[in-house]
């Protein structure tokens, strides 16, 4: 089962022909991900790999191939067109990976995007995977940046606004013997597609998780609300870390959603908020996974 | 990035947003014409820097207060010359405080009323919102605690824009009627299109004021710009004054690194936001003081790494260094070799550990083991952690 994405969903790139996009569409190849189209506006025609054929729009790709999930590596200026051209095309999983975008072309996007069938994860995200059955997790669906050997197939989900954290986060897990059913990178922008709470939502409905780790950061209000809402309705036991006890207040700390505006979005108040909401929560970064432990009472 | 107050000025004159009369200047001369050209109004010499306190400040010649009032063309230049290339020192600044190259000259206006008026980009409704108050002049965080029902908020929507009856509502909330609802109206509206042409992200105007003589006007402006858009923004950048910023975030900005500069002994070196923003945590919890914020983002080359080792040796209070570094795509042998490099070239005087987890491990603690070089090795983030505080002790 797994949630949005699984070993036989079918995977386009948008920005397959730059050298960010290639190279983890080759990845994503060895992963043993079903991509099966490639779009470079001007390069239709061509092939990536030799094998995955290029398509100078999303729609022509969508109707020759049947995609239904898009990998966008466009740089910044591009990248909204990018999230919208697929949004017209009737991808149902947009996942866009590109770090910049400016906050008006989100928040034009963002009102975009409801009402339509789309999913957006993004922007400023290392993207999804289910890990596949084989070994080192291949075999499985890979969207995106992160590593795919690091994986391992099983039953905890993860949702993490940071990358390298999650990768972190997965590793742990990894090395206990836990495997995850699904990892998803929401990405650290302020304005993003989907957020802790929509994660937590369909890995509640979600028969093959059993245990979540949630993994958030200063800035904004997304992993309070989430929280709030597994107290009352989540079945399952969750483990959460907040980034940024240490951050200075006003400063973006390299994401440019995280950052201090107030009391209420400090990690210290989000951590209070996940310990009154059942959630058991990391004292530090090396314990994400024994804390989950701890939760599942494993 | 920040921008001057004359800066400010220069952006409200060309959205048409009315705020008092006033003119840069950078030398005693062109502060005497300013006063001049200003004559019969009440006028105010203020020193141009990225900090708040200047009134209550003073410079390290001895002349006290960054902001005065002026009676003539003479006593401007006179005041332009004490504050021109002089320090100043305000309760923002520190002790160092920063050199004066320009001041305005403004009119000093009457007030009748203050207001507050703010456009920000709201995360939860991912809109622009309106933030008015009639309690001008004072901190909006104090109105929000102890009166918030004095703050009146109103959503914009994303792509219908500013609309004729949100202007009305907000002005009747204010209690604004007749030509100062008329010249508000006329100030908001152009104050939206700033806000949306520059990309801002914040936009704080406080106070707005009346004057006895009819006007309303913005008298103090703090602007936000979002980052993600200076590329196509270059009239903002050109307002940049690298002069005003961390020297060590300039340098560090030149090579593509993410750094903040902290108050603390223990520097750290890290690939991803998240993932540093945890290095720090852990260091604080092992009792450690984190001395920056420093993500080499996902590629981490050995440019970018001896960069960072010399922007980190730059600052006199590290006594430590831990380079935490989660290579799940990269291969951890090259960035060992790119530590070794920068080490070697920086001559490495004081302590450094090293985590490294991620695609080819083993080999790149091996290159690290066979450097010879004074690098601890660490297994996991509490370990590097736990390392480099008893290391520094």
């Amino acid at each position: 089962m797994a949630i949005l994405i699984d070993e036989n969903t079918k995977v386009l790139v948008q920005g397959i022909t730059g050298a960010f996009g290639a190279r983890h569409a080759q990845l994503s190849l060895d992963y043993g991900t079903k991509l099966v189209a490639g779009v470079t506006p001007g390069k239709g025609g061509q092939k990536f790999a030799d094998v995955v054929p290029i398509f100078d729009t999303v729609s022509q790709a969508v109707n020759e191939t049947g995609a239904t999930a898009s990998a966008i590596f466009v740089p910044p200026p591009f990248a909204a067109d990018a999230i919208l051209e697929a949004m017209d095309a009737g991808v149902e999983l947009i996942v866009c990976i590109t770090e910049g975008i400016p906050v008006m072309d989100m928040m034009r996007v963002k009102h975009a995007l409801k009402g339509s069938k789309s999913r957006l994860v993004g922007p400023n995200c290392p993207g999804l995977v289910t890990p596949g059955p084989g070994e080192k997790s291949h075999g499985g669906c890979r969207i995106g940046i992160a590593p795919g050997y690091i994986h391992k197939r099983g039953n905890v989900g993860v949702v993490s606004r940071s990358g390298t954290l999650t990768y972190e986060a997965v590793f742990q897990l990894t090395q206990m013997g836990y495997g995850q059913s699904t990892c998803v990178g929401i990405g650290g922008d302020p304005i993003n597609g989907t957020n802790h709470l929509d994660v937590l939502e369909m890995f509640n409905n979600d028969p093959e998780t059993e245990a979540i780790i949630m993994i958030g950061e200063i800035g904004g209000n997304a992993e309070a609300e989430a929280a709030r809402w597994a107290k009352d309705h989540c079945k399952k036991p969750i483990a959460g870390f907040i980034a940024g006890a240490t951050a200075p207040p006003g400063r973006r700390m390299g994401h440019a959603g995280a950052i201090v505006g107030g009391e209420e979005d400090t990690a210290a108040a989000k951590k209070k908020i996940l310990a009154e909401c059942g959630i058991v929560v990391a004292e530090t970064p090396s314990e994400m996974a024994s804390a989950l432990m701890k939760a599942w009472g494993k | 990035m920040n921008i001057h107050e004359y800066q400010a000025k220069e952006l409200f004159d060309r959205f048409q947003v009315p705020s008092p009369k006033g003119k840069v200047a950078s030398t005693a001369e062109e502060a005497a014409a300013a006063a001049k050209e200003f004559a019969g109004a009440k006028l105010v010499i203020k020193a141009q820097v990225h900090a708040g306190g200047r009134g209550k400040g003073h410079f390290k010649n001895g002349f006290q207060g960054g902001v005065h009032l002026i009676q003539s063309p003479d006593q401007a230049a006179e005041f332009a010359g004490k504050m021109l290339n002089e320090t100043l020192v305000t309760v923002q600044t520190g002790e160092e405080g920063r050199l004066v190259r320009k001041v305005m000259i403004a009119e000093a206006v009457d007030i009748t009323h203050e207001y507050y008026l703010a456009i920000l980009m709201d995360r939860a409704t991912c809109a622009p919102i309106i933030v008015a108050s009639t309690a001008g002049g004072m901190s909006i965080e104090d109105v929000a605690h102890d009166t918030p029902e004095k703050i009146f908020r109103q959503v914009v929507h994303p792509v219908l824009g500013l609309q004729a009856y949100e202007i009305r509502k907000i002005s009747a909330e204010l209690s604004l009627s007749g030509d100062i609802a008329k010249q508000f109206g006329k100030l908001l509206s152009n104050l939206y299109k700033l806000f949306i042409q520059c990309d801002c992200s914040m936009l704080e105007i406080n106070p707005l004021v009346t004057t006895p003589d009819g006007r309303v006007l913005a008298l103090d402006a703090k602007f936000g710009f979002d980052d993600n858009a200076l590329y196509r923004q270059p009239d903002i950048v050109a307002m940049r004054d690298k002069e005003e910023e961390d020297p060590r975030e300039v340098a560090a900005s030149e090579y593509d690194l993410n750094y903040i500069g902290l108050d603390g002994n223990i520097a750290c070196l890290v690939n991803g936001a998240g993932l540093a923003m945890a290095t720090m945590d852990i260091i604080k919890h092992y009792g450690g003081e984190p001395a920056n914020f420093l993500d080499v983002g996902g590629g981490a080359s050995k440019e970018q790494v001896t960069a960072a080792f010399k922007i980190i040796l730059g600052d006199s209070n590290v006594k430590g260094i831990l380079i935490n570094i989660f290579g799940g795509i990269m291969d951890c042998n090259v960035i060992a070799e790119g530590v070794i490099a920068a080490a070697k070239e920086t001559g490495l005087p004081i302590p450094l550990v090293v985590r490294l987890e991620g695609n080819n491990v083993e080999m790149g603690k091996a290159t690290l083991a066979a450097s010879e070089l004074n690098i601890v090795a660490a297994d996991t983030m509490a370990d590097g952690a736990q390392k480099i505080v008893k290391a520094v002790g």
